[in-house]
C-alpha cells in the first residue's frame, strides 16, 4: 500500500474517532442540541410567528393554552412570540462579546506575554478592570452611554476581556520558555510571526474553551442589564426586559416571568455544558476544576 | 513574612489607582457635555450650568482627577445630585441590610457547600457525587432574578411558608430577620455555593489520593478523621481561595438580589443612583466595591499562612 494512502487513512480514521468522542460526550450532546434548539428558535422566529409587539387589549394576562401557548402579558402580548424573539438579542450579545473580548483579550495577553515592557502596566490595567464586580461596571457603563445592544456589547466586553487576556498571557508566558520557540528565533524568525505561527495556535484550545464561558457570561449580564432597566431598550423584547415587565403581575400571572426565564437559563445551562465538554475534551490534563 | 505583607500590601496601589482612574474616567465615555449627560433629557440649559459649576466641569481632566482623589482620600465621598445628603450617609443608612444578606449568605453556603464537596469526593462516583456535580453545572446557570421568582412563587406564594419580599432589621426580632433574609439568601448564595462545592470536591479527590492518606488508612483510623484532619486541611488553601474569589459573585449579586426582594440596601441604592445618573453615588458604589474585593483578596492571600504551615514568605 502507497504511503499517502495509508497516512489519509489514518487521518480520517483519527477523524472518525474524534467524531466519535465527541458524540460520546453526553454534555457536548446535551447542550449542543439544547443550543442548536434555541439558535433556530431565534432565528426563525420573524418568520413563524407574529410580531412580538403585536398589542390584544382583549386578550390581556391569559394563561398558557390553546390560544397562547405561553399565555399573553399586561397588554394583551403573547408571550411565546415575546421569548421566542428575545432569544435573538441574548444570542447575538453572547456571540459578539465572545468574538470581541476573545479577539481584544488575544491581543492584550500575547502582547503581555511577549514584550516585557508591556507587560506590567497592561495586566495593572487588567487587574482594575478586574477588581470592579463586572455586573456593577457593565450597568454604570451602560447607563452613561445610553441603553441600546451596541453599548450593552461594548460594556460586556469591556468586562469580560481581562479574564481572557490573563488566560492567553499565563498560556504564551510558558509556550515562550519551550525550546522550539528559542529555536525559531535562533534562525532569525520575526517576533510577529513567531506569536502568529508557534505561540497562537497553542493558545486555541483554552481560548476556545473560555470562549463559550464568556459568552455563558454575556448572555446572563445581558439579561441583569435589561432586567434592572440599564440595558437593552424596552422598546426590544429580550428575555430580561420580558421578565422585568412581567415582576408587576408576578403574584397574579407568573408565566409572564416563568418563560423567558427558563429560556435563559437553558440557553446559560447549554452553552456551559458545551464548555465542560469541550474543556474535557480538549485538555486531557484537566482534572475537573 | 512582615516584608512579604509590606510588599503585597504595596501591590493592591496601583490596583486601587486603576479602579480609581475608571470609576472616575466613566463619565467621559458619553459622547458629549458630561452635565447634560447627569442632568438627563428633561434638564434646562440652566441646571446644565448648574451641574457643570457644581462639579467644577470646566476645569481640566487632570485637575479634577487630583481634586477628587484628595477629596476621596480625605474620606469624603461627595453629595448626591439626587438628594443632595452627603453620599457617605446614604451608604450608611444602607449598610445594614447589605453586611447582614452578605454575612448570612457566606456562612450558610460554606456550612452547605464544603461538606457537600467532601462528601461527593469521599463517595466519587456515588450518587451524592453526581448530584453535586449536577448542582455545580446548574449553579452557574440559574440566572439570579430567575432564581429568586421561582424561590418566591414556590415558598411564599405557593406554600406560604416565607414573606414575598422586604426585610426587617434584626431589631424586630431573630425570627423576622431570618425569615426576611432566607429567600434573599438561597437566591445570592446559588452561585456561590456550586463554586465552592466544585472546588472542595475536585481538591479532596487530589488529596484523596495521596501516599499520606493511604498510609492513614492502614493505621486504621476512622474515615472521618482522615478526611476531616487529613484531607480537609491539606485541601484548605483552594477552597479559602474560591471563598474569597467569590464574593466578586456576591457583591454583583447582591444588587440584583436586593431589587428582587425589594431589600433596601446598597445594592439598591446604587441601581436607583444608575437609573438616576446621580454620578457621584455610583463613583462611591464602585469604588467601595471594588475596594471590598482588593481587600477580601489580600486576606486570603495573607491566611494561606494560616491555613497551610508549609507556606512560608
Amino acid at each position: 500500500m502507497p504511503a499517502a494512502g495509508s497516512a489519509s487513512a489514518e487521518a480520517s480514521h483519527e477523524r472518525r474517532v474524534a467524531v466519535r468522542r465527541i458524540l460520546r460526550h453526553r454534555g457536548i450532546v446535551v447542550g449542543g442540541l439544547l443550543l442548536l434548539a434555541m439558535v433556530i428558535g431565534a432565528l426563525i422566529a420573524p418568520f413563524v410567528v407574529g410580531d412580538p409587539q403585536e398589542l390584544n387589549p382583549i386578550a390581556r394576562l391569559m394563561p398558557p393554552g390553546e390560544e397562547a401557548w405561553f399565555g399573553t402579558d399586561h397588554l394583551g402580548r403573547d408571550i411565546f412570540t415575546r421569548t421566542l424573539h428575545g432569544g435573538r438579542v441574548s444570542l447575538l450579545v453572547g456571540l459578539s462579546v465572545a468574538v470581541l473580548a476573545s479577539t481584544f483579550g488575544t491581543v492584550i495577553g500575547l502582547v503581555a506575554g511577549f514584550v516585557r515592557s508591556a507587560d506590567g502596566p497592561l495586566m495593572r490595567i487588567m487587574d482594575g478592570v478586574m477588581a470592579i464586580p463586572a455586573i456593577l461596571l457593565a450597568i454604570a457603563m451602560v447607563a452613561v452611554t445610553r441603553p441600546s445592544v451596541a453599548n450593552v456589547v461594548f460594556a460586556v466586553t469591556v468586562v469580560e476581556t481581562p479574564r481572557v487576556a490573563r488566560l492567553v498571557r499565563s498560556v504564551v508566558l510558558t509556550i515562550r520558555e519551550q525550546p522550539y520557540i528559542e529555536a525559531a528565533f535562533a534562525s532569525g524568525t520575526r517576533v510577529p510571526r513567531i506569536l502568529l505561527r508557534h505561540v497562537l495556535p497553542n493558545t486555541a484550545a483554552p481560548l476556545i474553551v473560555q470562549a463559550t464561558y464568556v459568552a455563558a457570561a454575556a448572555i446572563l449580564i445581558e439579561s441583569l442589564l435589561s432586567f434592572l432597566g440599564t440595558g437593552t431598550p424596552a422598546a426590544i423584547p429580550t428575555w430580561g426586559n420580558i421578565v422585568a415587565e412581567g415582576r408587576t403581575y408576578f403574584q397574579i400571572a407568573t408565566w409572564i416571568i416563568f418563560f423567558p426565564g427558563l429560556f435563559l437559563a437553558i440557553t446559560v445551562l447549554a452553552i456551559n455544558l458545551l464548555g465542560d465538554g469541550l474543556r474535557d475534551l480538549l485538555d486531557p490534563r484537566h482534572t475537573d476544576r | 513574612m512582615v516584608s512579604y505583607i509590606l510588599k503585597r500590601l504595596a501591590a493592591t496601589l496601583p490596583v486601587m489607582v486603576v479602579v480609581a482612574l475608571i470609576v472616575f474616567s466613566l463619565l467621559y465615555l458619553a459622547p458629549g457635555d458630561p452635565a447634560a449627560v447627569i442632568a438627563g433629557d428633561m434638564a434646562s440649559a440652566a441646571e446644565v450650568a448648574a451641574i457643570r459649576t457644581k462639579l467644577q466641569l470646566d476645569d481640566p481632566f487632570w485637575v479634577r482627577l487630583l481634586a477628587w482623589v484628595r477629596q476621596v482620600a480625605g474620606g469624603d465621598l461627595g453629595v448626591s445630585i439626587f438628594s443632595n445628603l452627603p453620599v457617605s450617609l446614604l451608604i450608611k443608612q444602607r449598610l445594614e441590610p447589605t453586611i447582614a444578606l452578605a454575612v448570612l449568605t457566606m456562612v450558610v453556603a460554606i456550612a452547605i457547600a464544603v461538606p457537600l464537596g467532601v462528601l461527593a469526593a469521599a463517595r466519587s462516583g456515588r450518587w451524592i457525587d453526581q448530584f453535586v456535580m449536577a448542582f455545580a453545572v446548574l449553579g452557574f446557570s440559574a440566572p439570579v432574578f430567575v432564581l429568586g421568582y421561582g424561590l418566591i412563587w414556590l415558598f411564599a406564594i405557593e406554600l406560604q411558608w416565607l414573606p414575598v419580599q422586604g426585610y426587617r432589621p434584626i431589631s424586630d426580632g431573630v425570627g423576622p430577620f431570618l425569615r426576611s433574609l432566607a429567600l434573599p439568601a438561597i437566591t445570592l448564595g446559588f452561585t456561590y455555593t456550586a463554586l465552592i462545592a466544585r472546588i472542595t470536591r475536585a481538591t479532596m479527590l487530589e488529596v484523596l489520593a495521596q501516599d499520606y492518606i493511604r498510609t492513614a488508612r492502614a493505621k486504621g483510623l476512622a474515615q472521618g478523621t482522615i478526611l476531616a484532619r487529613h484531607a480537609l486541611k491539606n485541601a484548605s488553601v483552594p477552597i479559602v481561595t474560591v471563598i474569597g474569589t467569590g464574593v466578586a459573585l456576591l457583591i454583583g449579586g447582591v444588587v440584583v438580589t436586593e431589587s428582587v426582594f425589594a431589600i433596601p440596601g446598597v445594592g439598591r441604592l446604587t441601581v436607583d443612583a444608575i437609573l438616576r445618573r446621580d454620578y457621584p453615588v455610583i463613583q462611591a458604589v464602585l469604588l467601595i466595591f471594588a475596594a471590598v474585593k482588593v481587600l477580601v483578596n489580600l486576606t486570603v492571600d495573607l491566611l494561606y499562612v494560616v491555613f497551610d504551615p508549609r507556606i512560608r514568605y
